[in-house]
């Protein structure tokens, strides 16, 4: 099995995701490339535990999509708020937080 | 018993151990501290008997004192010493030091004219201060000063003495201040009190340096191993010690004091800052014969500080026209009188003590005198509003004139043998000094003819209002008799009988003659007094007194008004200095000690205050540094695998 | 009974004290938390008099308990008391009640029985670092008292204390983590050579390199510096003393100080012979420093509790002094002067603060005319007063003198700067007298009443044992005079001979002339 193609993959939808995060302003869309990148990173476990033959990999890539689940119910529910309160779900608006 | 010492023989001190009358010893001192205790403790609930008390207690030790006294006139001549062991005060390694007293002649002349003097001045106070609120107190703080001085003389060793010197410094304060609403008297007070310290430094230190050389403290130790000493350190010693005397007893340079405690109350300034307390540091000199013998060098030094100290006083007596003023000034000279004859060693020791005496006798008739002066004058000091007072008060004037007399030094008054002796002592020794004692007695001739006849003769000049009155008897009767003892005290040195006494403790002078013969310089010495009154008679009685100071005057009277000068030197040199040296360190520790120290949490927050800003609330650019970070550890990664 | 455990008992009961006092109901009102704190503080006096009557002098370390805590570090709960420790254990026993009597309505309105739960909880620390006898133990100890004495500052104090109890707390962990350094490194040394032990007596006979010596020392000293303080670490203590109530300086400055000077003796003496007698040239030199500079300072301030503050700065040079002069006379007279300048500082501390009650101000420029008013209070300030500027018959004289004595036999010039210090006590003390206290009574001050009869029963003992100890130290230099004994000669030194002999010796004689 070659690999290669399997980790390619997962580097273009983590880079996606990466990019996705950086430039745009929809809480939801910045959400949902939060979610692409983990995506990726369990490819690329899944592809890793394959090529090893053992379920190290694949154990981690349960873990993440547990965490990723919890996450998602916190993240929507805080994005849920802010939209609430604010009329908008843009981050830089949400930027009370600091110094 | 006497340790050899190059020739001369210094007397050690060698007491008995106490028996009979001595066992009560310590009586002598509990006695007044226990009147002290129970006045000032007992506050309001003793006001009405508190100075009755007061008065009662000296007394009671002065009897002791007398019966003592008597006592060791009957025993042999070496046997004459006594030590009364009372328990351990400080012990640790070889420091061990007793509360120890000592009676021997020295001190029994100084107990009889603490307590007496003192208990007349009681009985004085009584009628003096009947109409102050705060009597009780008042008698509280006498009978304290009475303890510390009776401590102070009484004491073995140095640090009794200095228990016993700071309890008098104590005692003159509060006194200074008694009147403490006054912000005159209570800043007469600190500047007593803060003077005195800057002596107490030397006596501290000579205290170090005792127990560092000899292991003790005790006048016993060190007088018997002093001549193992060097010069040099004994000489060190001798300067130590006069820096101490030179405070308490206003000498020249720390002599800025004494005029300002004329704040308190007049029976004080005849106690403390005449008869007793001032001449402390007399009695310190004469008591560390030891040292000083065999220190010439701090001798001269103690000889040349009393010919300034006379002559300066002097000075200041002539051109104040403030009656309490003058007699500090006075005081001041004749201490330094006192101080001249400490400095003339062996010889003019017993002379010292024998003028002190009769000092305290006539200064304290003058003082009291002008206190009752002042008592009928609704306190007025200044001579100026006197005048024509020897009718209205006869019996004050007549005791007054006897004090004067004995100070000026009219033949037959103890003052004129006690002072006559010291001038030909310091004339054998050097004609200099002697001189100049000499001079200073023309000038004493001069302030005292000036007060006696601004105050009782000359017209009247009496504020407007003023009745003058003759004291109650409780006033008058003590006056009587220290007019009586300023007349007859001269009998002391008959058939030089207080030399003999106090051989013991000064040792035995090689006689030597004067350059004039003794009789010539007696007579010298009287028309040289005898010019400074005829020049009081030309210059103040022939004249008519003006009742306010003159202001186009000489330098001479300009700085005698300014007391010489001695607190301008004071404040120069000294106050306005460590004023602008403590606002210095203020500032110093605030911003360069502090600054040093917080100035790390400051420049932590500085940098703070710079690096939150990367905090700006935007999370993506929190994400686009989180990929930084990343990029940099996977670059670092990649460049050491790769290396 | 001689195996009960006195010394776990002293510091437990203030300990239990302090959780009782805290958890009294609030619905009970104010008082009954504050009586029950003062119950407390006196069953701690009575174990610390208990504890006083079997004292003997001369028997070295006495009432010890030894267990084992954590013993792969040789750590060991280990208690007991000599001389010095004995000394300042009944120092903080008596204090402790007194301050609840003097501040008994200070902290009235702002949750009292915390103020008197505190206090308490610093009384328990500050019995067990006097108590220890493991360094380790000490360590815990020594850095616990921080809790109590922050919030003490940091609740209770006047405008601005929040700042000096966070002041007060960097200062003090600053020193804390240096002293942690070299506890830690002493436990290198010690496990290198054999068994790790924390225990004094093991530490006392522990070969060590002279140069870990001279670190492990620095590392202690420092911590004492900050603690009791030495120029230049002395900024926090004006500031403290400024802002917190006069009852908390009373402890931080009278018993919690202590500690510091307490430090020096047993455990740079003790553990650093060799590495305290090279350190004493630069140690005298800040002392002297402290004693003219803090003596200066006290002089310049406008604020009554600052200037009493500063006064301590120049004190605790005087003890540090006697305690490196390396004589006899300098240790007993240093430890002397710990528990005499507590007293003295304390009665100074507590009358100021009646003053301040009721003035309403601490700020010397606006008081006057106080003795008219309050003489009883202006005569017990005045004999606190006097005692500070060291007046003989005033216990502070007997423990300065010595200390002096001992500084003179050091080197001569150490003496004669040491001695400045008695003009400018005069000088700080009576200025501060003349200008609060004399002069004509202020017109309309009625609220300037003398003071009551709480006031007095919590001053008067203390001006007493001025007077007592002044006239009579051997009680205390009895006790203290064996332990600076094995001390010194743990060190190696002995006092020196009077220079001059005492016979008549014709060798001698002949040498000045």
């Amino acid at each position: 099995m070659n690999i290669t193609a399997y980790v390619v993959l997962s580097g273009i939808l983590f880079t996606i995701g990466c990019v996705g995060v950086l430039t745009r302003r929809n809480a939801i869309v910045v959400f949902m490339c939060v979610e692409l990148m983990l995506n990726a990173t369990n490819l690329a476990l899944v592809a890793f535990a394959k090529q090893h033959g053992n379920l190290d990999g694949q154990i981690a890539a349960f873990f993440v999509m547990v965490v990723a689940a919890a996450e998602v119910v916190v993240g929507l529910a805080i994005i849920m708020t802010i939209f609430r309160t604010r009329r908008s779900a843009s981050v830089d608006d949400a930027s009370l937080l600091k110094y | 018993m006497y340790a050899l010492h190059g020739g001369e023989s210094i007397p050690v001190v060698d007491p008995t151990a106490a028996d009979g009358v001595f066992s009560l010893l310590w009586l002598v001192i509990a006695l007044p501290l226990a009147g002290a205790a129970i006045l000032l403790v007992g506050g309001r609930y003793t006001d009405k008997w508190g100075h009755l008390l007061g008065t009662l207690l000296p007394i009671g030790s002065f009897v002791l004192s007398l019966i003592m006294f008597v006592t060791v006139l009957g025993r042999d001549e070496s046997d004459r010493q006594v030590m009364q062991h009372l328990y351990t005060w400080i012990e640790a390694g070889h420091l061990n030091v007793g509360m120890d007293l000592l009676y021997d002649p020295l001190s029994a002349l100084f107990l009889l004219l603490i307590t007496g003097v003192g208990s007349l001045i009681h009985i004085y106070s009584i009628g003096y201060m009947a109409h102050d609120p705060r009597r009780r107190r008042f008698f509280g703080y006498l009978n304290l000063f009475v303890a510390a001085m009776l401590m102070l003389v009484l004491s073995e060793n140095y640090l009794g003495l200095f228990l016993g010197w700071e309890g008098v410094g104590l005692a003159s304060y509060l006194l200074i201040g008694f009147w403490q609403h006054k912000p005159s008297a209570a800043a007469a007070a600190k500047k007593a009190f803060v003077i005195n310290r800057v002596g107490d430094m030397g006596l501290s230190l000579a205290i170090m340096m005792f127990f560092v050389l000899f292991g003790s403290t005790s006048f016993s130790v060190i007088s018997a191993a002093a001549g193992n000493a060097s010069e040099t350190q004994m000489t060190i010693l001798g300067l130590l010690l006069l820096l101490g005397a030179c405070g308490k007893s206003a000498q020249f340079p720390l002599q800025a004091w004494l005029l300002d405690a004329m704040e308190g109350p007049t029976p004080v300034s005849a106690l403390i800052h005449a008869a007793t307390m001032v001449t402390a540091g007399v009695y310190l000199v004469v008591r560390s014969n030891f040292v000083f013998e065999l220190a010439p060098d701090a001798q001269t030094v103690v000889v040349v500080v009393a010919v300034i100290s006379l002559l300066w006083g002097a000075w200041i007596g002539c051109a104040k026209d403030d009656i309490k003023k003058a007699l500090a000034g006075s005081t001041m000279s004749q201490i330094g009188y006192m101080m001249l004859g400490a400095g003339l060693g062996v010889a003019g020791y017993a002379f010292a003590i024998f003028h002190l005496l009769t000092h305290g006798f006539f200064k304290a008739n003058l003082f009291l005198g002008a206190g009752s002066v002042m008592h009928g004058m609704n306190d007025d000091v200044d001579m100026r509003h006197y005048g024509a007072l020897r009718k209205a008060m006869p019996v004050t004037f007549l005791t007054f004139a006897m004090g004067y007399l004995a100070i000026i030094g009219f033949p037959g008054f103890s003052g004129f043998w006690s002072k006559d002796k010291i001038i030909e002592v310091a004339l054998t020794q050097s004609p200099v000094v002697g001189i100049l004692a000499l001079l200073g007695a023309g000038i004493t001739g001069f302030y005292m003819t000036r007060m006696m006849l601004m105050t009782f003769f000359t017209e009247k000049r009496w504020e407007k209002g003023v009745h003058p009155h003759e004291s109650p008897a409780v006033m008058t009767g003590p006056l009587v008799v220290l007019a009586a003892l300023s007349v007859l005290g001269g009998v002391m040195l008959a058939g030089n009988w207080i030399v003999g006494f106090l051989e013991p403790v000064t040792g035995v002078a090689e006689h030597e003659d004067p350059p004039i013969p003794v009789l010539a310089v007696s007579a010298l010495t009287v028309a040289v007094v005898a010019v400074g009154v005829a020049l009081a008679w030309f210059l103040v009685g022939k004249r008519e007194v003006p009742r306010t100071a003159p202001q186009d005057v000489s330098f001479v009277t300009r700085a005698g008004r300014e007391e010489v000068y001695g607190n301008k030197i004071n404040d120069t040199l000294v106050v306005n200095p460590s004023r602008r040296l403590t606002a210095a360190l203020l500032v110093t520790d605030r911003r360069v000690v502090d600054g040093v120290l917080t100035g790390g949490p400051v420049a932590i927050g500085a940098i703070a205050s710079v690096a939150r800003r990367a905090q700006n609330g935007f999370v993506r650019s929190y994400a686009l540094s989180l990929l930084g970070g990343v990029l940099i550890v996977v670059l670092a990664l990649l460049a050491v695998n790769l290396a | 009974m001689s195996e009960f455990p006195w010394l776990t008992v002293l510091w437990a009961v203030p300990m239990v004290g302090a959780v009782v006092t805290a958890f009294v109901p609030k619905a009970r009102g104010e008082v009954l938390p504050k009586q029950v704190a003062l119950a407390f503080s006196v069953l701690t006096l009575a174990v610390g008099v208990a504890i006083a009557a079997q004292f003997d002098a001369g028997d070295g370390m006495q009432l010890t308990e030894t267990h084992d805590w954590i013993s792969a570090f040789g750590v060991h709960y280990a208690l007991g008391v000599d001389g010095l420790g004995l000394l300042l254990i009944l120092l903080t026993v008596v204090l402790v009640p007194i301050v609840f009597v003097a501040s008994w309505h200070e902290a009235d309105g702002r949750h009292p029985a915390a103020f008197f739960a505190w206090a308490l909880a610093l009384e328990a620390f500050a019995l067990a670092v006097f108590a220890a006898t493991d360094v380790f133990l000490f360590y815990v100890v020594f850095e616990a008292t921080l809790i109590p004495a922050y919030f003490l500052i940091g609740r209770f104090g006047r405008e601005g204390r929040a700042y000096a109890a966070l002041k007060f707390l960097m200062y003090q962990l600053g020193g804390g983590l240096v002293l942690l350094a070299a506890v830690i490194g002493l436990y290198v040394v010690s496990a290198d050579a054999g068994t790790p032990s924390y225990l004094l007596s093991d530490l006392q006979n522990l070969d060590m390199s002279t140069t870990w010596e001279r670190w492990l020392f620095v590392g202690f000293m420092i911590a004492f510096a900050v603690k009791a303080p030495l120029f230049p670490l002395h900024t926090w203590l004006a500031d403290t003393t400024e802002k917190a109530t006069p009852g908390t300086s009373v402890l931080l400055v009278c018993i919690l100080d202590k500690i510091g000077t307490f430090g020096m003796l047993r455990f740079c003496l003790g553990l650093f012979p060799e590495a305290s007698q090279w350190a004493t040239p630069v140690v005298v030199t800040l002392a002297l420093i402290s004693i003219v500079y803090g003596a200066f300072l006290a002089i310049g301030q406008d604020d009554i509790l600052r200037l009493i503050g500063l006064t301590s700065l120049s004190h605790f040079g005087f003890i540090t002094l006697g305690i490196f002069a390396l004589t006899t006379q300098g240790g007993s007279g240093s430890i002397l002067y710990m528990v005499n300048h507590g007293v003295g500082t304390a009665a100074l501390f507590l009358i100021a603060g009646y003053l301040i009650r009721r003035k309403g101000t601490s700020l010397i420029s606006q008081i006057t005319g106080v003795e008219s008013r309050a003489p009883v209070l202006a005569g017990l300030f005045l004999v606190a007063g006097l005692a500070t500027l060291g007046l003989p018959g005033l216990s502070q004289f007997v423990s300065e003198i010595m200390v002096m004595i001992a500084a003179f036999d050091y080197h001569w010039w150490v003496g004669a700067v040491a001695v400045t210090g008695i003009v400018l006590a005069a000088v700080y003390v009576l200025w501060l007298y003349e200008r609060t206290m004399t002069g004509p009574p202020v017109p309309g001050d009625e609220a300037l009443v003398d003071l009551n009869r709480r006031e007095l029963v919590a001053v008067v003992p203390l001006v007493a044992a001025l007077l007592l100890f002044g006239f009579w130290p051997m009680p205390m230099l009895d006790a203290a005079n064996p332990t600076v004994d094995s001390l010194l000669q743990h060190v190696g030194v002995t006092d020196d001979e009077p220079m001059v002999p005492a016979e008549p010796g014709l060798d001698f004689h002949e040498e000045g002339h």
